[in-house]
């Protein structure tokens, strides 16, 4: 499993051995984050990984880079001060459903709104794990859990179009035991400037079991996702002929073939489009109306937090006569006592 | 020049310019203090303004305020009473008559004093003098409304710019009543208003006029003459306590060689810190404002992770919500330094207000056992060498670090001598040896007890920290039960560890004193005038002050048990009394407490301490 540069996915492993739950999903991501630091040739010293709390977040210990495991819902700060204090650095933002969208929101979206340049994987199990079975914020409506046991009253968050709506340029879909498609998310999420979320939907054995079952079961999988790649039609389903197309202002789901569709009938994503209304319709579908989408649903080009405070102090730096603390102390109204 | 007719001889005089928010009396104070520094008086100023950004106009409430002491020989308050008040309105007279030292002196502008005014001001009579008890005092009643409109009449202003040239009227006969040259003002004045030559014009002709008035009423008007003070050689400059704060973090930062960071949310009264780092782009400094407290101190932990010389800026409430992440950075063991700039509490509070109640929020405000160290600010320009010493500590011993400040130091100014970084010692973080074979992530450095800073870009030192108890060695993620006492043990002793570092505490005054006055923080100017006029009057008093709190200095059991009487002034209801009863449980302690959002007064410390002294 070389990759590119000679790099191998081991030499991502810590010494630590991996507490997860046999069979939890978090096991896959693990793999698939190693993979693509290799396969882009990180060295491991140069990649900090930073995570709250809960089961994911136990995530740094397992990699041989960088690490701080944090406190709940606060990852997305200590991030967003690494990478704005180092910005050699690759920071890797490790969270959950509750980590991220309940005790932490709040970091969550400013960090995207700031676009600060952090890798963000948000492993959404719709569950709390860690406390042992109460509902998170995107529990499905009615969802029975220990703190609900007589089902949920709330209505979850859609992470992609909470992303969005806070302004996000980069927003990314997998399922954790697809392997592939996750190491191709990650590589785009990685190469992308400016802060990425890529929703990892994964499974909890324990307390969530088969949540995303209905989507991410290898029997309907691909009639009930679709997997998004920019520059390619909207096409899925087992027999590829099925795709989506805009009807006025809604997405509908068409058969090719049916009722006079053909191939050009169907959209072709753009992921790099600017607009945010379709990426948003692309985010929010949900099964049984919609497939649920995977992919790159946006990425677009912006100004980046980390990149503009450098350019910023660089820019001052060159015009001001302000060049050390001297200077700056005998500036303005100095008087002299003799 | 006319003859003065009634001139009186000072020691030292304070001054307040008060009126409404929108009379400017916060700049003519500011100017008036520069050119007193400059004349060579000691001086100490405090604004006092309105929590409202736009009070009602003409209320007591939208009163502002702008106190200056000056003297011939060192002053270490702005001052309790005023010997010359300056009123722009009747509210202003009205929120400061409790304030005049007897026999004062007040400027006020008669014009603004008609019915409507007065009644604003919760005035029940035409006679304001009367109903505030005023009639000793020598009263200057100016029109200085209609004085400014006749002095800029053929200027071409509107009536709007006219009316907003009074303040500088009223600067101009405050200088003739103390006799000060007018030229620093002018300066400022042409370098102001560089842009707009009709500005420039009306005001130094204002201002002029306002010197020449006072000269024309000299039959009626009293002038004051200060001599200057003995000030130690070098360049000086103006600093209140949140700017003092921000250079001491510059000062530090370029010594050390590490870059600067500050995360912070704005909050009264601390939110010039972030003001004051974020325009010092020129010195490279980093400043994230956050989207909340959290967020602030978060971003800096990350940056200390990274290597920086990490700062969070708060008041009360805000330290409230950095407690967990304060106790991150206990545990993880990285440098940060946490300024909070107290207020009135609890809850939203006295904003604005002063108050030393933040105390044991600083040293225990935590979950779990959480040691950290606390240092205390006791003057505007102190704040300086705190600021750069709380960064020393934290950086070299690894550890995060409480500086406090408060309301009253934050913008109360003094004149500050500007030092060279070379007369402070040298800061030098524990940087990883990168030849060390035998580093692990908890490694220690067997004097101090720090760990070692290891960040991320070194190659080879691949680890991991987090909230969860340590390893004593290694760092992994430690469940045993033994190894979390050892870990709760060793980071205690390392904070105490840094009492080997701190200078002693001083006892000022007479060494056999009956009555010992202990205090911490920024009461030490109130203290110590008590002090020096209570040893003037022939009492046996002194006074330990305390800027260390945790650590405290190793000789404090010694110097506090010395004394057959202690009094701890404090502005809470006995926080640092309870601290000191709690280290030193066979000592005695009395207390003397004053929560009302303000600093001592001279006269009530000097009060208390002859009572006590009388008991003796």
């Amino acid at each position: 499993m070389a990759g590119e540069n000679g790099n191998n996915y081991t030499q991502f492993k810590s010494d630590q051995s991996v507490r997860w739950c046999p069979g939890c999903g978090d096991h896959a991501i693990l793999n698939s984050v190693q993979k693509v630091m290799a396969e882009l040739g990180y060295k491991n010293e140069e990649v900090a990984v930073i995570s709250g709390i809960g089961c994911s977040s136990r995530f740094p210990y397992y990699m041989d880079t960088y690490g701080f495991h944090t406190i709940h819902g606060r990852a997305s700060s200590i991030a967003s001060g690494v990478k704005v204090a180092n910005p050699k650095l690759k920071v890797w933002q490790i969270t959950g459903d509750g980590d991220a969208l309940a005790i932490g929101g709040n970091h969550f979206i400013h960090t995207i709104r700031r676009n600060v340049d952090i890798n963000v994987i948000l492993f959404n199990n719709q569950i709390y794990g860690l406390t042992k079975g109460q509902y998170s914020p995107t529990s499905k409506r009615g969802f029975i859990s220990k703190t609900s046991p007589f089902g949920t009253i709330e209505y979850p968050f859609r992470p992609g179009e909470l992303c969005i709506g806070a302004r996000g340029q980069f927003f990314a879909r997998s399922i954790d035991k697809e392997l592939k498609l996750t190491v191709e998310v990650l590589k785009e999420a990685a190469q992308h400037e400016g802060t990425s979320i890529v929703e990892m939907l994964q499974n909890c054995v324990i307390y969530n079991d088969k949540t995303h079952n209905a989507i991410t079961d290898k029997e309907h999988r691909e009639d009930r996702t679709i997997i998004l790649r920019h520059g390619e039609p909207m096409i899925f389903g087992k027999n590829k002929d099925k795709g989506l197309i805009l009807d006025g202002m809604t997405l509908k789901v068409v058969t090719i073939g049916e009722n006079g569709i053909t191939k050009d009938d169907i959209l072709v994503h753009d992921a790099h489009c600017d607009d945010i209304s379709l990426h948003l319709k692309l985010a929010d579908m949900e099964y049984p109306n919609y497939p649920v989408a995977l992919g790159v649903i946006r990425s677009v080009d912006g100004l980046v937090y980390d990149q503009c405070m450098e350019d910023q102090l660089a820019d001052v730096q060159a015009k001001s006569k302000v060049k050390s603390f001297k200077d700056l102390v005998h500036s303005g109204q100095v008087w002299e006592v003799k | 020049m006319g003859k003065r007719s009634k001139v009186i001889e000072r020691e030292e005089v304070v001054v307040r310019f008060s009126g409404d928010s929108g009379d400017g009396m916060q700049l003519t104070g500011t100017l008036f203090s520069y050119t007193s520094a400059i004349f060579g008086n000691d001086i100490s100023t405090f604004p006092d303004f309105p929590a409202e950004i736009r009070a009602p106009q003409g209320t007591v409430g939208g009163v502002s305020g702008f106190q200056v002491h000056f003297g011939h020989s060192e002053v270490y308050t702005p001052g309790d009473y005023a010997d010359v008040l300056v009123a722009m309105n009747p509210a202003a007279l009205k929120a400061n008559a409790k304030w005049m030292k007897p026999g004062g002196t007040i400027i006020m502008d008669v014009d603004s004093f008609d019915e409507k005014h007065l009644k604003k001001a919760g005035y029940k009579t035409n006679d304001p003098l009367m109903e505030d008890k005023l009639g000793d005092y020598h009263i200057v009643k100016a029109p200085l409304t209609t004085l400014t409109k006749e002095s800029l009449k053929d200027m071409g202003l509107d009536n709007k710019s006219i009316l907003r040239s009074k303040n500088m009227f009223a600067l101009g006969l405050v200088y003739w009543v103390f006799d000060r040259p007018l030229d620093h003002t002018e300066e400022f004045i042409r370098k102001k208003f560089a842009k707009k030559p009709a500005v420039v014009k009306a005001n130094l002709k204002v201002l002029e006029d306002g010197y020449n008035y006072g000269n024309n009423i000299q039959a009626t008007t009293p002038s004051y003459h200060i001599n200057p003070a003995e000030i130690k050689k070098g360049s000086y400059r103006n600093l209140n306590g949140n700017i003092a704060t921000a250079w001491g973090f510059l000062a530090a930062s370029e010594k050390s060689g590490l870059p600067l960071f500050l995360g912070s949310y704005p909050i009264t009264p601390a939110t010039e810190i972030l003001q004051e780092l974020s325009a010092r782009k020129d010195l490279g400094v980093k400043v994230f404002q956050a989207e909340d407290e959290i967020a602030g101190i978060c971003t800096s932990i990350g940056a200390s992770f990274t290597g920086s010389l990490a700062i969070t800026s708060t008041s009360g409430p805000g330290l409230a919500l950095k407690g967990e992440a304060i106790g991150l950075a206990v545990i993880a063991e990285l440098p940060l330094v946490v300024v909070d700039v107290q207020r009135g509490g609890p809850s939203t509070g006295l904003p604005t207000k002063t108050e030393q109640s933040d105390l044991m929020q600083a040293l225990y405000g935590r979950n779990g056992e959480s040691p950290l160290v606390v240092v205390a600010s006791s003057s505007p320009t102190n704040c300086f060498d705190y600021a750069y010493y709380a960064a020393k500590i934290a950086v070299e011993h690894m550890t995060p670090v409480i500086l406090l400040s408060d309301g009253f130091l934050a913008n109360g100014t003094q004149p500050w001598r500007i030092p060279e970084l070379s007369e402070f010692p040298d800061i030098v973080p524990p940087v990883v040896d990168k030849n060390d074979k035998d580093w692990a992530p908890y490694k220690r450095d067997e004097e101090r007890l720090n760990r070692y800073w290891a960040c991320p870009g070194t190659e080879g030192f691949e680890h991991r920290i987090g909230g969860l108890e340590k390893d004593y060695v290694t760092g992994d993620v430690s469940h045993d039960s033994l190894n979390h006492e050892r870990m709760t043990d060793i980071r205690e002793k390392k904070v105490q560890k840094v009492a080997d570092y701190i200078p002693e505490l001083e006892v000022l005054g007479d060494e056999d004193a009956e009555v010992l006055m202990v205090g911490w923080g920024g009461t030490y100017g109130h203290l110590y005038t008590a002090l020096e006029e209570l040893l003037a009057e022939g009492h046996k008093v002194a006074l330990a002050h305390f800027n260390y709190i945790k650590p405290l200095p190793k000789n404090s059991y010694d110097v506090l048990k010395k004394f057959k009487k202690r009094v701890v002034c404090e502005l809470n209801l006995g926080q640092f009394a309870s601290y000191l009863r709690m280290n030193f449980p066979d000592l005695e302690y009395s207390q003397f407490n004053k929560v009302q959002g303000l600093p001592f007064t001279v006269v009530e410390l000097k009060e208390h301490i002859k009572s006590l002294l009388e008991e003796c």
